[in-house]
């Protein structure tokens, strides 16, 4: 912004008050400095869960019953201890993605089995639900190459334990 | 800042201060864009797990409620605490307005954005309280990070 000085009648001249004007841009400055924040972006896991109803017209012979995930927590809400179906994973996430990706198979496109598989996600009441999110993430898929690689879509959860 | 001399003869010598208000504007205008009114609806209380899938939507939500659950168990609705029993007769007001609107519950996504260190157990108990009003669709929020803090 250029502040111009006006002249008049030869060497007097019309000063513009810029000192208020700069107080103000300083403070709204130390404003916006003082506020900034940069934010993670967040994303979601999207999961479909209407209320059980009874199921109208023939039984899809295709659909293959959800895939359970059972995890146990400790009081503290502390992992201990994971299971696929039947298959023992322990705590550790990566061995239930492997497990995942067993059951559900690496093809996709369309009639794969991973187009209509489904999870269920069995939890106690007092797990920390970071251990949710991280099942979460190791059954609806994997980045490869920088791609999202979907390996499970539906999701739910099994009917909540009482509190302990 | 330079200055500008008048010379052996002058008065006074002036700061020139167009660059530095330049500067100073530019600045503004960068941290009014960035600045992020979305969070109003968030809390500093809350701290979401993290995932490498949580990737940020391509479109907003149509009708979305966010509800956010503390480490305490309480939830965040429209700027109050509250406990999780209280929580019915708010959610049945938003179903209320839903239908007022001539809208489907089906049709908006409850948002719940449940700190990491929340008890599975009250997520679900949100989730079931839902379902009973009638809401169906769901988002687990979680932050976009590569390793879980």
């Amino acid at each position: 912004m250029k502040v111009r000085h006006v002249r008049r009648h030869g060497d007097e001249e019309v000063e513009i008050a810029m000192t208020p004007m700069i107080d103000i841009v300083f403070q709204l400055l130390v404003f916006f400095i003082m506020t900034f924040k940069i934010v993670a972006p967040e994303g979601d896991f999207n999961i479909r869960m209407p209320i059980a109803a009874p199921s109208e017209g023939v039984p899809d012979d295709n659909q293959l019953p959800p895939i359970k995930i059972r995890m146990k927590s400790d009081d503290n809400g502390r992992l201990t201890s994971m299971q696929v179906g039947q298959y023992h994973v322990g705590t550790s996430f990566p061995a239930l993605h492997n497990q995942i990706r067993e059951v559900v198979g690496d093809d996709r496109g369309p009639g794969c089995i991973a187009e209509t598989a489904e999870a269920e996600l069995d939890c106690d009441y007092n797990l920390q639900f970071k251990n949710v999110i991280r099942a979460i993430t190791a059954a609806s898929g994997y980045i490869d190459d920088g791609r999202v690689i979907k390996i499970i879509e539906k999701i739910k959860f099994a009917p909540p334990k009482p509190s302990t | 800042m330079r200055k500008k001399g008048y010379g052996s003869g002058a008065k006074y010598a002036k700061g020139d201060m167009t660059p530095m208000i330049d500067m100073t504007f530019q600045l503004i205008a960068f941290f009014m864009v960035l600045i992020n009114f979305t969070e109003a609806d968030q809390s500093e209380r809350i701290h979401l797990p993290s995932s490498e899938l949580a990737k940020p939507p391509d479109a907003p939500l149509e009708f979305p409620i966010t509800l956010q659950l503390t480490k305490r168990g309480t939830v965040l609705f429209v700027g109050e605490e509250i406990a999780g029993g209280r929580l019915s007769p708010l959610l049945l007001r938003e179903k209320q307005v839903m239908e007022q609107r001539g809208r489907l519950l089906s049709e908006a996504t409850i948002v719940i954005r449940a700190d990491k260190n929340a008890k599975t157990g009250k997520v679900q108990e949100i989730i079931k309280l839902c379902q009973e009003l009638g809401f169906e669709r769901f988002a687990l929020r979680a932050k976009q990070k590569q390793e879980d803090g």
